[in-house]
Order: C-alpha cells, then sequence, then structure tokens
C-alpha cells in the first residue's frame, strides 16, 4: 500500500485523480462504469449564471491523435444547478468541484457567491481559458490585468478552496500562473485546450462551426507537460496537471514534473473507467518502486 | 439497462459491397437486453488517425448465440480497419447506447423506410415488431442497382419495396415516389438514411400527420451524454444525439419545422 492522499488547498483528497470539466458531465453519466468514490474528485461539467445553448453544431472533429470540440459551455444555468443536479452530487462520496464561467467579472463573482453558499461543493475551478465563447473565458486567461482582475473579484467573493484553470494559449504561462498565487488562488490547474481548427477539404469548409475549437487529447500532453514542469517550478501553491493523459504512466509524468495531482479528461470518451485505472496504476507503481507514498515523486525531476 | 465496456468476440465479417460489411460479434459475457434503435461505440485500434470509438447501429441482435450484427460502412480508415476484422480477434464495444424507437401497437400498420447505411437499425427493428406479431413492411431506396445492399433478411420479415434514383432497379426516384409509401394508411413510419432522404419522408408524414420517428446520425464523441458534441436543435432546446436519441419523434426536431 502506497499513501495516495494529497491536499489541494483545505481540500483532502484520497487520490491525486480528478476527472476533468466538460468529461464527466455531472458524474451520473459514468456511473455504470466506475464508482465516483474511488477518485480524488470530480469537476463538474462548466457553469454560468444563465443557461446556454452552446454554440452551433458540428462542434466535433477528430483529429490526429486528439479531437477539437467548441461545445461553448452549454449549461443549465447555476438555478438549474442547484434545484436539480446539485441534490444529487451532495450524495456523492467524493470531492465535487464545480467550474466556474461567466461573460463579465460581475457574473463571475455572482456565481462563485452563489456556489458559496452550496455546503457539498467544497471548491471552484475558475475557468479563464474556455476558447469556445466570444465573451468571457480565455479573453480573461490570455491578459495578464484581465486575470489578475477576476481573480481577485472571486477570491473576495468566495470562501472555500478556489482553483484557476490556465490557458495555455499564451507567451509565458507562468506569469498566470504566479498572478493566481498572488491573488490568493490555493491551486492552479492546465492547460485547457489548445486553440487549432480543422478543414474539410472535400466540402472546402471548416470542420467546426466557430472555425476554432479548442484541441485536447494525447496529442497535447507535451505542451501541457511543459507547462505544468514550468509553473511547478514558478508558483508554491499546487499544480493541477492535464493534458492529453491515457494511462497511469501518463499521469506520472505530470506528478514527476512537479503536479500535485492530475486530471484525466478526453480519455474518458473513449475508455470511461480510465480515472479509476489511472488510480490503479499510480499506486502499483509507487508500490513496485517502494515509495511509501505519492508525495516522494512530486517534482522528482526538479529535484536530481 | 446498464452500459458496459467489454471485449467481444468477432464471429463473422461478411463482406457486402465494396464498402460495406456486417460484422458478427459474440459476447463472451452474455448480452444485455438491446432495444432496436441503439448503438454501440466501437474501439479501433492500430489506427493512427482514429482517436474516438466509432458509433454503429445494432443491426440485428440473437439472443440464441449472444451476438450482435453491425452493419458497416466504410467511411475512414476507423471503419476500414474495422473492415478488416477477422473471426476471432476482439472488438471492445461499450454498449447498449442511445434510446430507441417505439413499437407499434396491435393493429397498426408500420412501414420501416432505409437508405443505405441506415438500413443498419431497420433490421432488428423489424425482427421485434414481427414478434409482437405485426408485419413490417419495407421501403429502401438507393442511387442505382450497384449500390443495393443486400436485404434478404428483411424480405423474410415482411414485403419490401425497392427505389433507385435511376430507375435500375425498383421505383425510379426516391423513397418516398414508392407508390406503396403514398398510397396505403400506415400508422407509424421509421426512417434512417442520409439527412435529405429523412427530411423527405419527415415531410410526407407531417403533411398525412402520420406518426414518425428518425434516427439521427449525428457526428459524436463520447456517446455518452457527456461531451454535448452531437447535439440537436430540438423544441426543447438542445439535445444529444447519444442519450436523448438517436431516435426522435419528427414532431421534436427543430429542422423539421420548415418542412
Amino acid at each position: 500500500m502506497a499513501d495516495l492522499r494529497i491536499k489541494i488547498g483545505t481540500l483532502e483528497l484520497r487520490n491525486p485523480v480528478m476527472l476533468a470539466s466538460g468529461t464527466c458531465g455531472y458524474g451520473a453519466e459514468l456511473d455504470d462504469f466506475i464508482d465516483l468514490a474511488a477518485l480524488g474528485a470530480i469537476i463538474v461539467k462548466g457553469t454560468t449564471l444563465e443557461p446556454r445553448e452552446g454554440n452551433a453544431y458540428p462542434r466535433m472533429a477528430e483529429t490526429a491523435s486528439g479531437m477539437l470540440n467548441a461545445v461553448g459551455l452549454q449549461n443549465k444555468g447555476i438555478d438549474y444547478f442547484e434545484n436539480n443536479i446539485y441534490p444529487r452530487l451532495a450524495e456523492y462520496d467524493t470531492h465535487v468541484v464545480v467550474n466556474v464561467n461567466g461573460n463579465t467579472v460581475e457574473e463571475y463573482v455572482e456565481l462563485s457567491r452563489r456556489l458559496d453558499r452550496l455546503s457539498a461543493i467544497p471548491a471552484i475551478e475558475l475557468n479563464i481559458s474556455c476558447p469556445n465563447v466570444k465573451k468571457g473565458g480565455m479573453i480573461f486567461g490570455t491578459n495578464p490585468a484581465s486575470a489578475r482582475e477576476v481573480i481577485a473579484a472571486v477570491r473576495k467573493a468566495y470562501s472555500k478552496t478556489l482553483i484557476v484553470k490556465l490557458s495555455p494559449n499564451v507567451t509565458d504561462i507562468t506569469e498566470f500562473a504566479r498572478i493566481s498565487e498572488e491573488e490568493g488562488a490555493e491551486a492552479i490547474s492546465l492547460v485547457n485546450t489548445l486553440l487549432g481548427m480543422a478543414i474539410d477539404v472535400r466540402t472546402m469548409k471548416p470542420k467546426l462551426s466557430t472555425v476554432t475549437g479548442g484541441l485536447s487529447g494525447p496529442s497535447i500532453k507535451p505542451v501541457a507537460l511543459r507547462m505544468v514542469w514550468q509553473c511547478a517550478k514558478a508558483v508554491r501553491i499546487p499544480v493541477i496537471g492535464l493534458g492529453g493523459i491515457m494511462n497511469a504512466d501518463d499521469a506520472l509524468e505530470f506528478i514527476m514534473a512537479g503536479a500535485t495531482a492530475v486530471q484525466v479528461g478526453t480519455v474518458s470518451f473513449i475508455e470511461p473507467r480510465a480515472g479509476v485505472q489511472i488510480v490503479n496504476g499510480i499506486e502499483k507503481f509507487l508500490v513496485e518502486k517502494e515509495f511509501d507514498s505519492v508525495s516522494r515523486i512530486t517534482g522528482i525531476i526538479n529535484r536530481i | 439497462m446498464k452500459k458496459r465496456v467489454e471485449d467481444l468476440t468477432v464471429t463473422d465479417n461478411r463482406k457486402l459491397t465494396d464498402s460495406f460489411f456486417v460484422l458478427k460479434v459474440h459476447s463472451p459475457a452474455g448480452l444485455p437486453e438491446i432495444n432496436p434503435g441503439q448503438f454501440v461505440q466501437a474501439l479501433v485500434t492500430d489506427s493512427h488517425a482514429t482517436f474516438l470509438r466509432r458509433p454503429l447501429s445494432v443491426h440485428d441482435v440473437d439472443p440464441g448465440t449472444d451476438s450482435i450484427s453491425l452493419l458497416v460502412q466504410v467511411a475512414g480508415q476507423g471503419t476500414e480497419r474495422l473492415s478488416r476484422l477477422t473471426p476471432g480477434e476482439k472488438l471492445n464495444l461499450v454498449y447498449p447506447l442511445g434510446n430507441s424507437f417505439t413499437l407499434p401497437g396491435a393493429g397498426e400498420e408500420v412501414l420501416l423506410v432505409g437508405g443505405g447505411c441506415g438500413m443498419a437499425p431497420l433490421l432488428y427493428l423489424g425482427r421485434k415488431i414481427r414478434e409482437l406479431g405485426i408485419k413490417p413492411h419495407f421501403a429502401l431506396g438507393f442511387r442505382n442497382h450497384t449500390r443495393i445492399l443486400e436485404h434478404e433478411d428483411f424480405k423474410k420479415l415482411g414485403p419490401v419495396w425497392l427505389s433507385t434514383e435511376d430507375g435500375s432497379e425498383g421505383h425510379r426516384g426516391f423513397v418516398t415516389d414508392i407508390p406503396a409509401f403514398r398510397d396505403k394508411h400506415w400508422d407509424k413510419v421509421y426512417c434512417c438514411g442520409p439527412e435529405p432522404m429523412m427530411k423527405a419522408v419527415a415531410a410526407l408524414c407531417r403533411s398525412r400527420e402520420i406518426f414518425c420517428e428518425v434516427s439521427l446520425e449525428n457526428l459524436m464523441a463520447c456517446g455518452m451524454g457527456i461531451c454535448l458534441c452531437c447535439i440537436v436543435p430540438t423544441t426543447s432546446g438542445n439535445l444529444c444525439s447519444c442519450t436523448d436519441g438517436p431516435v426522435f419523434n419528427i414532431n421534436d426536431l427543430k429542422w423539421q419545422t420548415s418542412g
């Protein structure tokens, strides 16, 4: 047995594996396949104050070792969430984190305030990195002054654990990591999707209705890993690594680069049991290598 | 009905035409209940360009041998790899997925309309309808006589009418030009095929106030209602074709209100 427990802010997770927002629905979608209690946390679908219909079809294009999406934060809004989804989430024996989005600083603040009141939601993930919305999202996450403004405002409005989800679509991601730390975030998660596009040469049209979308999957893993390594050296708050993790070895790479925890995303579309398989794979590795806890290998490449 | 991930064993791979084949796979664990209209998500291995699973309609179910048949059209590298599967190989499926067709009531006259790969779910639907003691009628449309797919199994269940766009076999024109479609009384029409065909069928059914369900084939990633990529604009907003569908009543679809 190895000790897989980790801490993110005031959250104690039984292991370092979370399911990434937008790839696990509200948890129930995976009930037939896995026991959510076997995971460190689940980060449920990006939520906004008002209901959103998202972008027009087509919203998805398969790419070599990955996929582009342009969903655009389709969700039923915080009222529906609170009345219809939250009661079920409160029953889960795992940490449930909500991914928070808005068009304006005021919307982020209002939504964070609403979520602060929900006792079974111990943390939020501030999404300043969604590439698929015209307002908000990545616009906040690619401009240092805007990022600072929204993080500072949400920090004042939200009393529990605040995680900021960073965009890779910037020149120097460590700048945004430092801003998050300076403004009081307990952790950062990275990376959100990389902005990309694809064209159908037969129809001579873009494959996505929005032309551009967010690239995820194993094709982005080396880029994500490099950014996690950079950020882990730049800040003292925990870094949650994600981007193209397909198996336990991928997750271990992020941990060895300095990630305290990881998020498992797109792989769940192909293997809905992946999150739990990765937990088991990490533990097996630690036992085989005779490490008594996962913290022994966190950032290990930076210590040698 | 619980969804599962399972390695099934390929027992047969039969080529129908240059681009169509029927895969038969056996479930060692025993098949769960599968309803007509449901689909599977097939994992493609050893294909560099294929990342996501491939959604495939359940073409037929043989509970006696715990086997599923999948009618597949080669459309890209993923389905090309599937076309080369040989008996004994494993095929990993997430299944059964999606909703299903509304079965007819006693004494109802039903027409099952398909074209190309859209024929896939209609065989199992026809079989289930036949089990209710109702004779299904089939209207199958093709571009020309060289594109016609084998339909012997359909004929065993009920009458089959064919149409080809060039008139090289069956009725000339589209499925909606088949005289029996227009002349006979139908209580329920079920349709799966290319979108223009489904829209034409839906328009005809709407004009005659016939109950009509269509099975959509939207691009999808997860198949489990998570990624929200396969959305369909409906009168209740954007719904997932993988979990709220793939079968929709035409009255609920936005694309039909203008038809």
